[in-house]
C-alpha cells in the first residue's frame, strides 16, 4: 500500500499570548487553547491532496506525547487522515528522540513519503524532519512550498533565504513544509462524527524500541527584553524630524 | 580546557556569507574557543581564503567534491560528521542553509542541537528564543554531549578580518546521490540585502496590490534601504517570499525598521525585536505594532508614503 506518514504536534494555539510562570519554571499552559501545530496541518493537508489525486492510498497521522494529544489526533482524522498512531509518553522528548520514534514508525509502516511541519511553534527547534531523514538515511526536502511527485521521485520547491530552490529527491523521503504550500481545509461537523470510527492505535516507546535519553535541560524561562515606550508623531514632516533627531536620516 | 569549535561556512561558491563571521563572533564568546571553519565546495579556494582571514579563526578545513556545487544538506552533512570527532561544538548560521543542514549533522552524530543561539553563558549553557521569541530560555547541554548549534545571526555582530589562518584540505567521503539540485530562482537585485541593510522599509497587507507595493521600493531607494514584507503581503503576492520578515521569514536587526500597513502580529514582531528603531505607520491607532514602535504615526499610508518620498527628496 502506498502510504504517507504525517507527524503532528499538539501546541499552544498560535493566537494565544503566552505567559511565563512567575517563578520562571515554564510557560503557562493550563487552561490555554491547544491546537495542531499550524505547519503540521499544512503537512496533513498536502498528504490528503496527494491521496485525493490518487498518488497515495493511505494517510497515517502520528504524534508522540501524553494522553492529552488525543483531541488533536482526532482533529486530523476529521480532516481526512485514515488512521492515527499515538505514541504515548508523559516524558517530554527532544527532537532527536522524536525522530527515533518516527524512524521506528517508518520501519513499521513503510511510507513512501513522510510529511512534517518545518518547525513547531512552541519550541521552534526546527530539527525533527532533518533528524529523521538522517537516521533513516533518506533524502530531506525542507521548507517546501511545492511538492510534485512522479514515479519514485519528488520534485520539491523550497523557500530559502535568497528565493526559491528546486531539488529532486528519490523516494522514500522526508519533506518538511512551509506556510505557502497550501491552505488547510476546515473540519466539518459530520467529519468529526465519522472520525470517531477511524482506527486509533496507542503505542509505547518500549514497543517501538526507543529509550530516550535527555541531553538538554531548560534551566530558566524569562520574558524577552521589553522595548522602551515610544512616541507618537502627527504627520510625515514630524516623522522626518524625529528620524533626523535620532541621526537616522 | 580549550573548546574545539567547528563552524560550517555558508557561501555561494565565490563569497563567504557574512553569517559565517557572525557564527565566529558567537563561537568567540565560548571560553577558550579554538575555532576551525569548514568549507565544503566544488572549488573551495576563494571561500577558504576569505574564511582564513576572518578574525578569530585558527584554522580552515576544505572538503572539495563536485556534489558541493550547490549546498545540499544530504551531501554536506556526512562531510561535517566525518570531521566532527575532535570538536566539542559544531555551529552553523540560523539561515535556511544552516536550519536545513545542522539537524542532519546532529542526528548523524547522535547528539543534541541547540537552535537559534542568541547568547552563550558557558561552553554548555546557551540562551535561545521559543514561542516566536515570546520567551527566552536558558538551556544546559548535559553529560558532555557534543553541541550542535545554529546561531541566531541577528544577535551577533560580524567580526572583522585580519587573521591568517592555515588552510588544510580534508578528503571527502562519498556523498549520497539520492538528492539532486535542479534550479534556484535567485532574485539577485542591486538593492541592499534585507538581512544586512541598515534601514528596512517593510509593507503589509494594507498595500493591497503588487503595484502599490512599488511605492515602498521607491521610498526604499531614497533611503538606501532594503525592502521587507509581512507574511500577508507575501501570501497575497505583493512581494516575493524572500522578503518575508518574522518567525517563518527573516530575523533582522536593522538600525531603522519602517513598518507600513503592518498590524504587528507576534509572528511578525519576532523578526524585528532587535531592530534599533522601529517606526510604524498604520491607520488603526490600536494596532499592536504601536506597542513596539519607537515612533508611531497614525494615518493612511497612501497619503503618508508619497509625502515622505517628497520630503526626503
Ligand atoms: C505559524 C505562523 C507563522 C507566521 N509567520 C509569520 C511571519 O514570519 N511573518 C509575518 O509577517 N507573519 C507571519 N504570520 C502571520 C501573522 O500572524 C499575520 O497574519 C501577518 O503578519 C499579518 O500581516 P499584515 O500585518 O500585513 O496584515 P494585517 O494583519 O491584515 O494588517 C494590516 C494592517 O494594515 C493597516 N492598514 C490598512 N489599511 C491601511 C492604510 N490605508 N494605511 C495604513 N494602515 C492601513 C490595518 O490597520 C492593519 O493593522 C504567521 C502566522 C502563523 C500562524
Amino acid at each position: 500500500m502506498k502510504r504517507i506518514l504525517v507527524g503532528i504536534k499538539r501546541v499552544v494555539d498560535y493566537n494565544v499570548r503566552i505567559r511565563i510562570k512567575p517563578d520562571g519554571s515554564g510557560v503557562v499552559t493550563e487552561g490555554v487553547k491547544m491546537s495542531v501545530n499550524p505547519f503540521d496541518e499544512i503537512a496533513l493537508e498536502e498528504a490528503l491532496r496527494i491521496k485525493e489525486r490518487g498518488a497515495a492510498e493511505e494517510v497515517i497521522v502520528a504524534t508522540v506525547g501524553p494522553a492529552d494529544c488525543q483531541p488533536q489526533l482526532r482533529t486530523c482524522l476529521a480532516m481526512g487522515a485514515d488512521r492515527a498512531l499515538h505514541v504515548q509518553t508523559d516524558t517530554p522528548l527532544e527532537p532527536l528522540a522524536i525522530a527515533r520514534v518516527l524512524r521506528a514508525l517508518t520501519e513499521r509502516e513503510q511510507p513512501f513519503l513522510v510529511l512534517l511541519g518545518k518547525q513547531a511553534i512552541d519550541d521552534d527547534h526546527g530539527q525533527t524532519g532533518q533528524m529523521l531523514a538522517a537516521l533513516w538515511e533518506r533524502p530531506q526536502a525542507t521548507f517546501a512550498s511545492k511538492v510534485e511527485l512522479s514515479e519514485g521521485k519528488a520534485r520539491v520547491t523550497r523557500e530559502i533565504d535568497t528565493g526559491l530552490e528546486t531539488i529532486e529527491v528519490d523516494l522514500p523521503a522526508v519533506v518538511t513544509v512551509d506556510l505557502r504550500l497550501n491552505e488547510p481545509r476546515y473540519v466539518k461537523l459530520p467529519d468529526i462524527m465519522k472520525a470517531k470510527k477511524k482506527p486509533f492505535e496507542t503505542l509505547t516507546l518500549e514497543a517501538l524500541g526507543v529509550a530516550p535519553r535527555a541531553q538538554l535541560k531548560t534551566v530558566r524561562y524569562a520574558p524577552p527584553a521589553q522595548r522602551q515606550k515610544g512616541v507618537r508623531v502627527n504627520d510625515a514632516a514630524e516623522l522626518i524630524g524625529a528620524l533626523k533627531q535620532k541621526g537616522l536620516l | 580546557m580549550s573548546q574545539n569549535i567547528l563552524i560550517v561556512a555558508e557561501h555561494d561558491g565565490r563569497t563567504l556569507s557574512v553569517a559565517t563571521a557572525k557564527c565566529v563572533a558567537c563561537a568567540a564568546t565560548i571560553p577558550d574557543a579554538h575555532i576551525t571553519v569548514a568549507v565544503c565546495a566544488a572549488d573551495a579556494a576563494a571561500v577558504a581564503a576569505q574564511a582564513a582571514a576572518v578574525s578569530g579563526v585558527h584554522r580552515v578545513v576544505t572538503v572539495e567534491h563536485p556534489m558541493h556545487e550547490h549546498p545540499l544538506a544530504a551531501a554536506i552533512a556526512p562531510q561535517i560528521a566525518a570531521l566532527a570527532g575532535p570538536y566539542s561544538h559544531v555551529l552553523g548560521p540560523s539561515s535556511t542553509f544552516g536550519k536545513d543542514l545542522m539537524p542532519r549533522i546532529a542526528a548523524l552524530l547522535e547528539t543534541v542541537q541547540v537552535s537559534d543561539i542568541m547568547a552563550v553563558e558557558s561552553a554548555t549553557r546557551f540562551r535561545r528564543p521559543i514561542y516566536a521569541g515570546n520567551a527566552i530560555i536558558t538551556v544546559e547541554v548535559l553529560d558532555g554531549a557534543k553541541v550542535v548549534g545554529t546561531v541566531r545571526t541577528a544577535s551577533f555582530q560580524a567580526v572583522g578580518t585580519g587573521a591568517q589562518a592555515p588552510i588544510e584540505a580534508a578528503s571527502p567521503v562519498a556523498p549520497p546521490t539520492h538528492t539532486r539540485f535542479v534550479s534556484v530562482s535567485a532574485a539577485r537585485s542591486d538593492r541592499p540585502d534585507l538581512q544586512s541593510a541598515g534601514t528596512v522599509v517593510s509593507g503589509g497587507r494594507a498595500l493591497g496590490s503588487a503595484e502599490s507595493f512599488q511605492m515602498l521600493y521607491r521610498l526604499a531607494d531614497k533611503l538606501h534601504a532594503a525592502v521587507g514584507a509581512s507574511r500577508a503581503a507575501v501570501d497575497a503576492g505583493y512581494a516575493p517570499n524572500e522578503l518575508q520578515v518574522g518567525q517563518t521569514g527573516k530575523i533582522i536587526a536593522p538600525q531603522l525598521y519602517i513598518a507600513i500597513g503592518i498590524s504587528g502580529a507576534i509572528q511578525h514582531l519576532t523578526g524585528i525585536k532587535d531592530a534599533r528603531t522601529i517606526v510604524a505607520i498604520n491607520k488603526d491607532p490600536e494596532a499592536p505594532i504601536f506597542e513596539v514602535a519607537d515612533i508611531g504615526l497614525v494615518g493612511d499610508l497612501f497619503e503618508i508614503v508619497p509625502q515622505l518620498e517628497q520630503l526626503i527628496g
